[in-house]
């Protein structure tokens, strides 16, 4: 490979093909990859501190904001780890509800996704499809929460809603209608030829390298990674039901389609096992406001994979500490990889493909008062081109056109 | 509760140390304690030798005169073993773990910026979670931290050049 027909592509932190901001620094042989620098950070916003200074109640609401999409995974992880170190059990009427709003969740994030991924594609019809169905479980979770996101159903010692009988019912329904579509999707994704041939060998991922990057949720689960923490370190009411966990072993994109298209279908089992055993009973009990000395480590198995909270007590009503690692920050580490040996079209959808969310891992953000006029603006932006990458926009005012 | 029972057997056998601080808090989770003297062998016997192979992440916590690592490790059953070790606030060096998980690179940036640790061998490459403008002496997760001390502008986009 001579060393001249090296070309570095800047994605990021801006760019249309990303929703958040990260910076991927491609490097290019021709058409294909074969290095990817990735940096973070764009969207930390000092949570993890924040937290140290509020009192746990607040803490909830704080870490109800980490993420726009998995916002009750990662409060449910919180309220887990604070409910383990002050020895709270938790009525299993409220873990059944903890449990029922994690797996809507699970599903409006998957349907999501696939939407994205169809878009990234050029199959924008998939995108219409799953996205019009998604409003079907975000308008069911705006019933039962009162919120289509951030649902501020978690409490410490167990949910702040209860379902009535009428809004079980509806549940049900609901999960009759997404079901008979998704069963069309799988229909899809198994014989619609330009949707495989397009995600077949993308993003290739193996095995061991899942394992040595660390990957979590679907995204290992798709390189032959049986992991899913809600089976193998079970929490809230997932040991009451029965499961498949999806496990693939294509490696690529078209395998996390599948993986991810086959947990909805899991998912909707789950909901009715959960809604035809809800036990009767109270929904919380009350918790003290001061926590004791001591410290927990809680996991649960979010949309994008494990997510992982640890809270140390320290007696008063404010955490010691507060510890989150979420699914995105784990996954991250193997796009570099998976993007190795394709070619450049293929980087939207293969980072599209771990489903990333970057609020989640930065946890930050820097607000400053001042305000830039357009000039400034613009020529801070060709200063930090011309600096960090070596692009001087100014030259493009000397082109013919 | 069998299973956590063999792997304290295990490493407390081979680490007699460990003994002292070795902890099962419940199902699935062991946590235990060691000088950082020993740290590399312990991490790298129950990786190598009793199969975690997942490196969950690494938390810092600033406990006073020492800045403290707790480094998760799990098992494919969904065992967490929660190693803690120590280093004193005035030479906090640590050294890096990505010999065993590359993937550990990130857990580790966010230790030199948020606690000010030293991570030697860690590979070159950006700043993770800081800004570049962000002061290299200050670590906002330690507890004298506050923001009132950064500089005006530092941490921002909208530094002057």
């Amino acid at each position: 490979m001579s060393t001249d027909m090296k070309v570095m592509v800047p994605i990021g932190p801006q760019h249309p093909a990303l929703k958040e901001p990260e910076s991927f620094k491609v490097m290019l042989n021709g058409e294909k990859i074969f290095e990817v620098d990735v940096r973070l950070g764009y969207n930390h916003r000092g949570i993890e501190k924040a937290c140290e200074q509020r009192s746990y109640i607040q803490d909830i609401y704080l870490i109800e904001r980490i993420c726009g999409i998995c916002s009750h995974s990662h409060t449910t992880n919180f309220v887990q780890a604070v409910e383990e170190i002050a020895g709270i059990q938790v009525p299993k009427r409220g873990l059944y509800i903890r449990t029922i709003v994690a797996e809507l969740e699970r599903i409006h994030s998957h349907l999501l996704w696939l939407g994205v991924a169809g878009h990234e594609i050029g199959f924008d019809t998939l995108l219409m499809y799953t996205w019009r169905d998604r409003e079907v479980v975000m308008d069911l979770l705006a019933a039962l929460s009162g919120n289509r996101v951030n649902y501020g159903m978690n409490t410490i010692g167990g949910t702040r809603r209860d379902f009535t009988p009428e809004q079980l019912q509806e549940i049900l329904r609901t999960m009759d209608v997404l079901e008979d579509r998704t069963k069309y999707y799988i229909e899809i994704a198994s014989v619609e030829p330009t949707l495989i041939q397009r995600l077949s060998g993308v993003g290739f991922l193996s095995k061991e390298d899942a394992m040595r990057l660390g990957a979590v949720g679907p995204t290992g689960r798709a390189s032959g990674v049986n992991y899913d923490i809600r089976r193998d370190d079970p929490y809230a009411a997932y040991s009451d039901v029965q499961f498949k966990v999806m496990v693939n072993e294509n490696c690529d994109v078209y395998g996390r389609t599948l993986v991810r298209v086959g947990e909805l279908m899991e998912s909707y089992s789950i909901i009715r096992q959960l809604v035809k055993q809800m036990p009767d009973g109270p929904i919380a009990v009350k918790a003290p406001r001061r926590i004791p000395v001591g410290e927990a480590i809680s996991r649960y198995e979010a949309p994008r994979g494990e997510d992982l909270h640890y809270v140390k007590g320290n007696g008063t009503d404010k955490p010691e500490r507060v510890k989150v690692r979420a699914p995105t920050l784990a996954n991250l580490q193997s796009v570099a990889k998976s993007l190795e040996n394709n070619n450049l079209a293929d980087v939207p959808i293969t980072i599209a493909a771990i489903d990333p969310c970057f609020s989640c891992t930065d946890r930050m953000i820097q607000v400053d008062d001042a305000v830039f006029t357009w000039e400034r603006l613009r020529a801070y932006g060709i200063d930090w081109y011309k600096s960090q990458r070596g692009i001087d926009f100014r030259e493009v005012k000397k082109l013919p056109w | 509760m069998a299973n956590e029972q063999q792997i304290q057997t295990e490493l407390v056998q081979k680490f007699p140390f460990l003994a002292e601080k070795f902890v099962i808090k419940r199902e699935r989770r062991i946590f235990c304690e060691t000088a950082y003297d020993h740290f590399l062998e312990v991490f790298g016997h129950a990786v190598e030798k009793m199969d975690f192979k997942i490196f969950a992440t690494v938390t810092g916590l600033d406990e006073g005169e020492n800045l403290s690592f707790l480094y998760h490790l799990s098992r494919l059953d969904g065992t967490l073993l929660n190693i803690k070790t120590s280093v004193s606030k005035t030479n906090p060096v640590l050294k890096t773990v990505t010999g065993w998980f590359p993937g550990s690179a990130l857990y580790e940036r966010e230790l030199v910026d948020m606690f000010g640790a030293k991570v030697e061998g860690l590979p070159d490459g950006f700043r993770y979670p800081l800004p570049d403008s962000f002061p290299k002496d200050q670590h906002p997760l330690r507890k004298d931290w506050k923001p009132e001390m950064l500089p005006e502008g530092a941490g921002s986009i909208m530094e002057e050049k």
